[in-house]
């Protein structure tokens, strides 16, 4: 049982500017926010909101220009294996089929060659891609290379997955079955999850939590906690606990938050 | 040479564009009117030397040149077969290619990834990258004789700079998420060069190493026009003097294949070594 926290934290582009005052931007402003093990945190905010940012920040890509970020209490030092990215765009190396785009973190930590290989195909096997090993990653169609890359995640045993917004380069379709397979990876993982999406939708049925982002500056306006993650989890189908009618409702306010949000910006 | 096939893709594009007019005549492929080209060239110098409009001293026959180019193959020219002066200039394109592979590449890599190594070797670089290499060969020869480690010292030095240029560019235009990807799976930062910088860098690292062959090429081959006992660009030089004309233009041609060769074994190469570079 681990806790990811935020306390206070604000980032301002480009981090220590060398020539203060130009093209500096508050990106974040006083965040606060936690995510334990047992947690799927979905963030939803506009474009521009500092969405990845965040994401960034928590991977230990950028470091707060104020605040902390603390794993169970130790302030992070820079990426780690404990908070694996799922990026957008895959972010699979084309030099590696998928099989050793999944070993890779085995490889990093120095597992030989055949085991670490044994290892690559029962995650591709656990994320549905049995056969698909020694595929290029040019072969595979976006919702298999997204699984490849949260196979990848999952092979650095992390503590957090960090997903920034993993499945919005995908197919309606192929989106719906992606969300149901997301949730039961990361129960079974057992790592914590912080999910960043635009979709509402989206975030309602994953998060255990839902956190709005709203921009300029960057700032946590409200949250919400759901449960229909665990309603899918226990075997109710995508498609009928989106057509219910509390989760209509709960769509319908969550959306009024946002907007809610961006009148806010508008009138300040 | 190393351009030409880069820049044809130009022209094609504007013949795609006629096709779609609606013509009657169906336009010539490319090929075809290269083949015809060349046709033409030839039945005009095989014209010209049978009317012997140019005298044969300066102009032989295409007979004549294909005869030369036997006889070089069967008994040679200079005390060495055609195979032999080959042989001899290969040898010193690739012992210098390897040379330039193994200092240009972690050169490359220092200028990309450090700036301390940008500082130090950019300079160096920018200096000998737009000199002629011919311009720098007496004061190699000065310097280290007129052997064979002159040649290959000169090659080298025409080859470096266009391997350790696109080493350093293949270094930087490494993509951020990958990176980035690495970092968050674990990677130290010697890991992140050695399994995502360097094989990210292949592809611009080849075609560095192709267009240094083309290079490397022509410095060769004026190098043993100027010094050398053997070689392909010696056997021209040494027939010159004798007026022997076509073997000169015998050799030419040869240069000429070697390089069109040399170009197409590098992009194979290229192809099999790094098929997802066209899958970026
Ligand atoms: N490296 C950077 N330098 C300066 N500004 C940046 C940088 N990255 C992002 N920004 C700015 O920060 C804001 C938030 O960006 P981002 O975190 O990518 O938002 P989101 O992921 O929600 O779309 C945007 O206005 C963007 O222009
Ligand atoms: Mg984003």
């Amino acid at each position: 049982m681990s806790t990811l926290t935020f306390r206070s934290v604000s980032l301002r582009y480009p981090p220590r500017a060398a020539r203060a005052g130009v093209g500096e931007k508050l990106v974040l402003d006083g965040i606060d926010l936690q995510v334990a093990s047992h947690e799927l945190v979905a963030i939803i905010g506009r474009s521009g909101s500092g969405k990845t940012s965040l994401l960034n920040l928590a991977a230990g890509f950028l470091e707060p220009t104020a605040g902390t970020i603390t794993v169970d209490g130790v302030p992070i030092e820079g990426p780690s294996a404990d908070r694996a990215v799922v990026f957008q765009d895959d972010a699979l190396y084309p030099w590696l089929d998928a099989r050793d785009n999944i070993a890779l973190p085995f490889k990093l930590k120095g597992v030989p060659l055949a085991e670490r290989r044994a290892r690559a195909e029962q995650l591709l096997a656990r994320v549905g891609l049995a056969d698909a090993g020694d595929r290029r990653i040019w072969e595979l169609s976006g919702g298999m290379r997204q699984r490849v890359g949260i196979a990848r995640a999952l092979a650095a045993e992390p503590r957090f997955l960090l997903l920034d917004e993993p499945l919005g380069a995908l197919d309606a379709l192929t989106r719906t079955r992606m969300q149901e397979f997301l949730l039961r990876i990361k129960a079974e993982s057992g790592a914590g999850a912080l999910l960043i999406t635009h979709s509402i939708e989206e975030a309602l049925l994953l998060g255990t939590r839902i956190v709005v982002l709203s921009p300029n500056p960057g700032r946590l306006t409200a949250e919400i906690e759901a449960g229909f993650n665990a309603e899918v989890l226990n075997g109710a189908s995508v498609a009928a606990v989106k057509a219910s009618p509390i989760f209509k409702r709960m769509h319908a306010g969550l959306t009024g938050l946002i907007h809610a949000s961006a009148e806010e910006e508008i009138a300040a | 040479m190393t351009l030409s096939t880069d820049i044809d893709t130009l022209p094609q594009v504007a013949e795609t564009g006629e096709a779609e007019r609606p013509l009657k005549a169906r336009p010539l492929p490319v090929a075809i009117i290269s083949a015809i080209t060349i046709g033409v060239i030839i039945a005009a110098w095989g014209l010209a030397s049978a009317y012997a409009l140019v005298s044969p001293v300066f102009l032989p026959s295409p007979r004549q040149v294909v005869l030369a180019l036997y006889n070089l193959v069967v008994t040679g020219f200079v005390d060495a077969t055609l195979a032999e002066h080959v042989g001899a200039s290969l040898y010193r394109i690739f012992g210098a290619l390897i040379a330039s592979i193994l200092i240009g590449i972690p050169a490359g890599i220092a200028i990309g990834t450090s700036r301390l190594g940008r500082g130090i070797l950019d300079p160096i670089v920018e200096f000998l990258r737009p000199l002629p290499p011919l311009a720098y060969l007496p004061l190699i020869i000065i310097w280290v004789g007129i052997g064979e480690a002159s040649k290959i010292t000169v090659i080298v030095l025409s080859m470096l700079p266009s391997i350790i240029l696109s080493t350093s560019a293949g270094v930087r235009g490494v993509s951020k998420d990958h990176v980035n990807a690495a970092r968050s799976l674990g990677a130290s930062r010697r890991q992140v060069l050695r399994e995502v910088v360097l094989p990210s860098a292949v592809p611009s690292i080849l075609t560095g190493v192709r267009i240094a062959l083309g290079a490397g090429w022509t410095t060769l081959v004026a190098a043993e026009l100027v010094a050398a006992t053997s070689g392909i660009g010696f056997m021209i030089q040494s027939a010159a003097q004798f007026l022997v004309t076509d073997i000169v233009i015998a050799g030419i041609i040869v240069i000429a294949l070697i390089a069109i060769l040399l170009e197409y074994v590098a992009r194979q190469i290229e192809r099999r070594l790094v098929p997802w570079a066209a899958h970026r």
